[in-house]
């Protein structure tokens, strides 16, 4: 009596434990646990964003948010980086301009790690030149 | 470490003063040294547009070059209209003013011409209740699409009629569904987002007069500083007579008519 209670509480874990862990497994299984996104430089061969490549990939929303606020708000239009180098506060004809493939570099980060930025509802993705 | 009361309470009320300081610093962080205004921006006190009635109205060019740059979209369905700039009947312009015995140009229903009067007590500015709405330092009524939530409070609020909302998703539009057709310099705007005339302060950031001044027919419009006393909107102001739409609400207009 007393073996068969054990059994079955070591039978619920092994449950749990398995089914807790399917989607790691699933990956494992699969062959694509690594598949963490991969990001290409600009193709202009452009090799400095407006601050550092590790400041943009922490702080980029919020430099977005800043450049938002102060265009509509305040109408200003140029931002003056840390490096003193003045650029155009403009997601589509800044950012956009070395950063042209928009499915490549933006939505590879935002679709991996499930963020839904609501730029493009209003903004307009210019269009691919081969398209 | 101990610490007694009286210690405590000491380095604690410390503490809350500096935090009491805080939303001034936040305050002073709006002159942030990293932004700066467009070196070749046109600057203004009150911007302000004289609109001469007493010209033959040909406006279709100004209308379609503002719906075209701002990609204003053109809905089949009346109900749905997107109006910045439009002609009206000079009798809905001007409730009251009308009458049977006047000369032709008023008398049509389009010998008006009528935009977002960017009042300099904006009724709509007072009621957004997220400050989507906000009137800059030039007198410019402006939007920030962004924070609109639709709530369509200032369209209850605006006497002119000057806002529209977006009822369906713009981009459905056939002036804007086509790649080509859509102008990459200015977004769309977003379903249940209201939208009107922004005095084109993006073309003002840039150094250019709006674009319905540019495109109307000669001398049918004039846009400048009420407040600089050499430009051309002053020098009409001051020595014609000049019309504001319903002037008695007191939301000071800074669109003047001549008649």
């Amino acid at each position: 009596m007393n073996k068969r209670g054990e059994m079955l509480t070591g039978l619920v874990i092994a449950v749990f434990l398995v089914l807790v862990l399917s989607p790691i497994l699933y990956n494992f299984a699969v062959g694509n646990a690594r598949s963490v996104p991969d990001l290409k430089p600009p193709p202009g061969g452009e090799k400095q964003c407006v601050e550092s490549k590790e400041w943009m990939r922490g702080n980029h929303m919020q430099l977005l948010f800043d450049w938002r606020e102060t265009v509509v708000r305040e109408g200003n239009r140029t931002y003056r980086a840390s490096d003193g180098k003045e650029y155009n506060m403009s997601l589509t004809s800044e950012c956009l301009s070395c950063h042209t493939n928009k499915d490549e570099f933006c939505d590879q980060c935002h679709d991996y790690l499930k963020v839904k930025p609501y730029c493009w509802d209003c903004h307009i993705v210019p269009p691919k030149e081969n398209a | 470490m101990s610490m007694d009361r009286r210690k405590f309470l000491k380095v604690a009320g410390v503490g809350a003063l500096g935090l009491a300081g805080l939303p001034a610093s936040r305050l002073l962080a709006a002159d942030d040294p990293r932004f700066k205004p467009p070196a070749e921006g046109l600057q203004g006190k009150r911007w302000a547009m004289v609109i001469d009635l007493t010209k033959e109205a040909h406006d279709a060019d100004a209308i379609s070059v503002c719906h075209k740059i701002h990609n204003v979209p053109q809905l089949t369905n009346p109900r749905h209209e997107i109006k910045w700039l439009w002609n009206t009947g000079f009798k809905h312009a001007f409730p009251g003013l009308a009458s049977k015995h006047m000369a032709v140009q008023y008398k049509g229903e389009h010998s008006a011409l009528v935009l977002c009067n960017h009042c300099e007590n904006p009724p709509c500015v007072r009621v957004c209740p997220t400050k989507a709405t906000f009137r800059r330092a030039d007198g410019i009524v402006l939007m920030d699409f962004h924070r609109c939530i639709g709530c369509r409070f200032c369209m209850a609020a605006c006497p002119f009629g000057a806002r529209s909302f977006n009822w369906v998703d713009p981009r459905t539009a056939s002036n804007l569904d086509e790649p080509g057709e859509v102008m990459l310099t200015f977004p769309t705007r977003m379903k249940g987002v209201v939208e009107k005339c922004n005095f084109c302060a993006e073309r003002l950031a840039r150094g250019l007069i709006p674009a319905c001044v540019e495109n109307s027919s000669d001398g049918r419009m004039l846009f400048g500083d009420l407040e600089d006393p050499h430009s051309d909107v002053s020098r009409i102001v001051k020595s014609k007579y000049t019309i504001r739409r319903k002037q008695h609400l007191g939301t000071e207009p800074s669109v003047f008519y001549i008649v």
